[in-house]
């Protein structure tokens, strides 16, 4: 991306104010088209006459510097690359690294099935969403194209997630690419030797796909010749090495190329890179080693510039810390990550439940909002305003104190003497100092919960209701 | 993501007047798919369509009367068609990073008999000129890894605590452990006990403690306080005099504390002082300009702990804060270059790493929390040492040998035979 700031943007839209994007003012569409939640297209006035060279700059001077791909169709297809920046503190990563995870075609039918549906049931809740993985790639184990065939007609007709079509045989590729023409599935991979045909899959078909080199010069080659040839959604596989020198010169590559296509503008290979955590069972046979290491190689290569991966570990102990570093590395760091502050109820609270304060850190809140709902405790749960900081950080700064609390029912106009026949809150473990003052300030009854609200299930067995004064 | 133009619009995009072109009619209002590539004027030939062939005329034409028609369509070239008969040569080529021209300050932890003290061997952190395991410029020293010892039984995670059991009440014992069998490079001996909430043991007591770690192992040595900042000030004091000429590092300096008498305890007794803030460059940078400036600590005796998030739970604030420390350092800021050490143990606070079970009905099952932890530890450093991180407080055996087998690859320490990874999509795994 070429521009920075709305008002570079402001210059290029129609400055009518017309109001036809959704947004109020113009002004206010460029900073979403800076920030990425717009599209220009959005705007319908500039795809008018007399806007043309407008439109046609701004398009080009929003394009993100690493071509954006699209695997898939419909509301599951995912997008990879479209990346600007190298770091993520000078503006954020788009596009996270898309998780495929392998299944093969000689794979019992039953095997197959139970495995694609773990795959795409798979969740873990996070801060008001789940944390899920995104495809599906199939590998043809068996050299036999119509059992590769019969392999993606199954999985697709299974699950709704992407594909990615893995052979290095351009007749097993259309065997499955006629299976799917309609999907946009990912197709894995051209080659020295197979670049001919399989380029002419990619044309024909219209499908992305991925081209694998660990020779730099040739991956370039190979961009170089199917951008040539009219092939722009190409996926870079570098080659995943998973262990000793070829590992280093592995985590190097991913560098250069990104390095190139970003800070240096190498347009012929800035295209998303792919990697392979999978080729740790390679050289490791026993599930956790092997495990442990392609998670290993998964976060090495989240961190580093990998957007999409092809795994193979469906353990749980795998796929939460891969889930959780994609998180990390892809959460928006210009947002504040906070909830309204409020009095919240949490199922259908009846003037015996209990009411619960915590903060309005978003991580904080829906750890200990899903905590209650997925325990079915009716409660009142309210959100003070810490200018969303955690608990414990908010005690130590200030943020939450017992003028605050009262003032966060205050506003909601929550009366404890109406809503409740108890006249108690219960404040988070980590803030059981605040107790005296808080009981002082409010009038209230003061219990102190446990230190983590995943324990609280168990604490209110034993607390609650709260025995009479 | 499939693009559609309508041909009258393409017209209206292109100038005006182009239906007039001679030769050129267009009928009704044609959609045309751009498609996943944009417009395919090889697919149009191919296919014959008339209206896709209109289109790849009408764009040729406009090429020709200088509009920019590649930029319209999301920069698709739009070559004629073009079959190759084989690759384009070409040859990769990318710079080093120019603005990396302040190396990180060395620092060495440990001394042996020859320099005052009686380790066997000292450690040197520090020294980068690039971020890590970058080709710009090797990395001079591998990260080090330091276990925890504590002077008392504390809580810990089932997993972690399975490997204590036998040494949980002998400091000295336990230091022996850590490096006997689990590798550590160094040991950090926490003196959590010292807390007046805790057991208030004094600092003279304390310092005894330091004496029997040191003399239970030869490598280099952190002291850790309590945490507790009224009274850490003078439990490091004391212990800083009993390992006199060691080049321990004194953990920590910190900004809500008096940490004037740390350094003044370091410089004195001739220590590594770490300079601990949470999660802040700009505290960061002040309490290294304070522990220089102010206190007159030289540059070789800092160390930054710019603190430690568990995956899941701020390790983005902790990677990031890392990420620019670093970065700031390498581009010139001589406030920041210094080598950073990580407490991830703290991974271990992660729900994730210690439950038995998601308290979440929703979510898929987490599995055995044994094999959990360990790799919640790991994925916590490993994230921080790609940030810059060079010395890694860790508690697990595990966690340990795996963050030390993976930072010693990418660091180039490890040989191995060369693998041939061409046949993945075949392997049978
Ligand atoms: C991330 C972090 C920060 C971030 C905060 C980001 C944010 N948006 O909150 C930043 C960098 C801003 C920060 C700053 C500071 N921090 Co800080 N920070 C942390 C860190 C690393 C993680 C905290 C966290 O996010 N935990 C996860 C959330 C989900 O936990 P939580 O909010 O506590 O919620 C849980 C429980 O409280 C409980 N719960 C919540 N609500 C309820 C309700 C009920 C009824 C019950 C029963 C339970 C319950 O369940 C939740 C889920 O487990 C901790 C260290 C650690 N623990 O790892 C230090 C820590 C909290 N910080 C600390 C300090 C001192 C500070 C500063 C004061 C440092 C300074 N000197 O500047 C500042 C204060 C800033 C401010 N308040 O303005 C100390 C607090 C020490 C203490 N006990 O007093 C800690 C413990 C570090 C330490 N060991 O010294 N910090
Ligand atoms: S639709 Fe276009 S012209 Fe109208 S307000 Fe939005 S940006 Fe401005």
């Amino acid at each position: 991306m070429k521009v920075n700031s709305p008002l570079q943007v402001y210059k290029y839209l129609p400055q009518t104010n017309c109001a036809e994007c959704g947004e109020a003012t113009c002004m206010a569409f460029a900073s979403h088209l800076i920030d990425r939640s717009k599209k220009v297209e959005d705007c319908p006035p500039i795809l008018k006459e007399g806007f043309k060279k407008k439109y046609m700059e701004l398009v080009t001077l929003l394009a993100p510097e690493i071509r954006e791909i699209t695997i898939g169709t419909g509301e599951h297809a995912k997008r990879i690359g479209g990346d600007d920046i190298l770091y993520r503190h000078q503006l954020t990563f788009f596009d996270p690294t898309a998780l495929a995870y392998d299944v093969w075609d000689t794979m019992p039918e039953n095997e197959l099935v139970e495995r694609v549906n773990k795959i795409q049931n798979f969740r873990k809740f996070y801060v008001g969403k789940f944390l899920k993985v995104d495809i599906v790639a199939i590998r043809c184990v068996s050299g036999d194209a119509l059992k590769f065939a019969a392999a993606v007609r199954k999985v697709s007709d299974i699950t709704k997630l992407p594909l990615v079509l893995c052979s290095l045989d351009p007749a097993v590729l259309k065997a499955g690419l006629e299976v799917v023409k309609d999907k946009n599935p990912l197709i894995y991979a051209a080659n020295e030797n197979n670049w001919s045909e399989v380029s002419e899959l990619a044309l024909n078909y219209k499908v992305p796909v991925v081209l694998f080199s660990p020779d730099l010069d040739k991956l370039k080659s190979l961009a170089l010749s199917f951008g040539e040839m009219g092939i722009k959604d190409i996926v870079l596989d570098p080659g995943t090495y998973p262990q000793g020198k070829q590992l280093k010169e592995t985590f190097e590559r991913f560098i250069k190329i990104r390095r190139s296509g970003i800070k240096e503008g190498q347009k012929d290979i800035a295209y998303p890179i792919m990697a392979v955590p999978l080729n740790a069972w390679l050289v490791y046979k026993d599930t956790v080693t092997a495990s442990y290491w392609e998670t290993v190689l998964a976060s090495i290569f989240t961190v580093r510039y990998g957007d999409i991966m092809i795994l193979h570990s469906l353990e749980p102990y795998a796929m939460l810390p891969e889930v959780h570093i994609r998180d990390t590395i892809y959460t928006d760091p210009r947002t504040p990550v906070k909830v309204a502050p409020g009095v919240n109820e949490v199922g259908t609270p009846t003037k015996d439940s209990p009411v619960i304060v915590t903060t309005n850190f978003a991580l904080t809140y829906y750890t200990v909002e899903s905590d209650l709902s997925s325990n079915k405790i009716n409660c009142y749960l309210a959100a003070v305003d810490t200018d969303g900081i955690g608990v414990e950080a908010a005690v130590a700064g200030g943020q939450l104190t017992a003028a605050k609390i009262k003032d966060t029912f205050q506003k909601a106009n929550f009366e404890f003497k109406d809503k409740t026949s108890h006249s108690t809150i219960i404040l988070p473990g980590l803030a059981a100092r605040l107790q005296g003052d808080v009981e002082d300030v409010t009038g209230l009854r003061v219990m102190i919960g446990p230190p983590d609200s995943g324990r609280i299930p168990g604490w209110m067995e034993k607390n609650w209701p709260p025995k009479p004064k | 993501m499939t693009k559609k133009i309508k041909l009258s619009e393409l017209g209206s995009l292109l100038g005006g007047d182009i239906e007039a072109l001679e030769g050129v009619k267009i009928e009704g209002d044609v959609e045309i798919d751009l498609g996943q590539m944009g417009m395919n004027p090889q697919m149009a030939y191919a296919l014959g369509h008339e209206t896709a062939q209109m289109a790849l005329h009408l764009m040729n034409i406009s090429r020709i009367l200088g509009y920019p028609i590649d930029q319209v369509l999301g920069g698709q070239q739009v070559a004629a068609p073009k079959k190759l008969s084989k690759l384009i040569e070409s040859k990769f080529s990318v710079g080093k990073i120019e603005e990396w021209k302040t190396p990180i300050q060395e620092v060495v932890l440990g001394a042996t008999s020859s320099d005052g003290g009686s380790r066997k061997s000292t450690i040197t952190l520090g020294g980068e000129k690039s971020l890590p395991y970058y080709f710009d410029s090797p990395m001079p020293h591998r990260n080090h890894i330091t276990m925890d010892v504590f002077d008392m039984p504390i809580n810990m995670a089932k997993a972690v605590k399975s490997n204590y059991e036998d040494v949980i009440n002998s400091p000295a014992e336990w230091a022996k452990k850590v490096v006997r069998d689990f590798g550590a490079d160094m040991v950090t001996i926490h003196l959590i006990s010292t807390d007046p909430n805790i057991k208030d043991t004094s600092p003279a007591q304390a310092a005894k403690t330091v004496e029997e770690v040191l003399q239970a192992v030869d490598v280099p040595i952190v002291i850790g306080g309590s945490g507790n900042p009224e009274k850490d000030p003078a439990v490091l004091e004391k212990a800083a005099e009993a390992a006199e000429g060691e080049r321990c590092l004194l953990a920590s300096a910190s900004l809500n504390l008096d940490y004037a008498r740390i350094a003044e305890a370091a410089k004195k007794y001739n220590h590594v002082v770490l300079s601990w803030t949470q999660l802040e460059i700009n505290a960061q940078k002040e309490l290294n300009r304070k522990l220089m400036k102010q206190c007159g600590v030289a540059r070789e005796n800092i160390l930054m702990d710019p603190t430690t998030a568990a995956l899941g739970y701020g390790l983005d604030y902790a990677y990031t804060n890392m990420e620019r420390i670093r970065l700031a350092g390498l581009s010139g800021d001589t406030e920041l270059n210094f080598p950073m050490s990580s407490g991830t143990t703290n991974a271990w606070g992660a729900r994730e790493a210690w439950m038995t079970a998601s308290p979440l009905k929703e979510d898929s099952d987490w599995g055995p929390r044994e094999y959990r932890g360990p790799i919640w530890e790991i994925i916590t450093g490993l994230t921080l040492s790609l940030a810059g991180n060079d010395l890694f407080m860790m508690m697990h055996p595990t966690a340990v040998q795996v963050l030390k087998e993976i930072t010693q690859t990418l660091y180039g320490l490890k040989e191995t035979e060369p693998l041939n990874i061409d046949n993945w999509i075949t392997a049978v795994v």
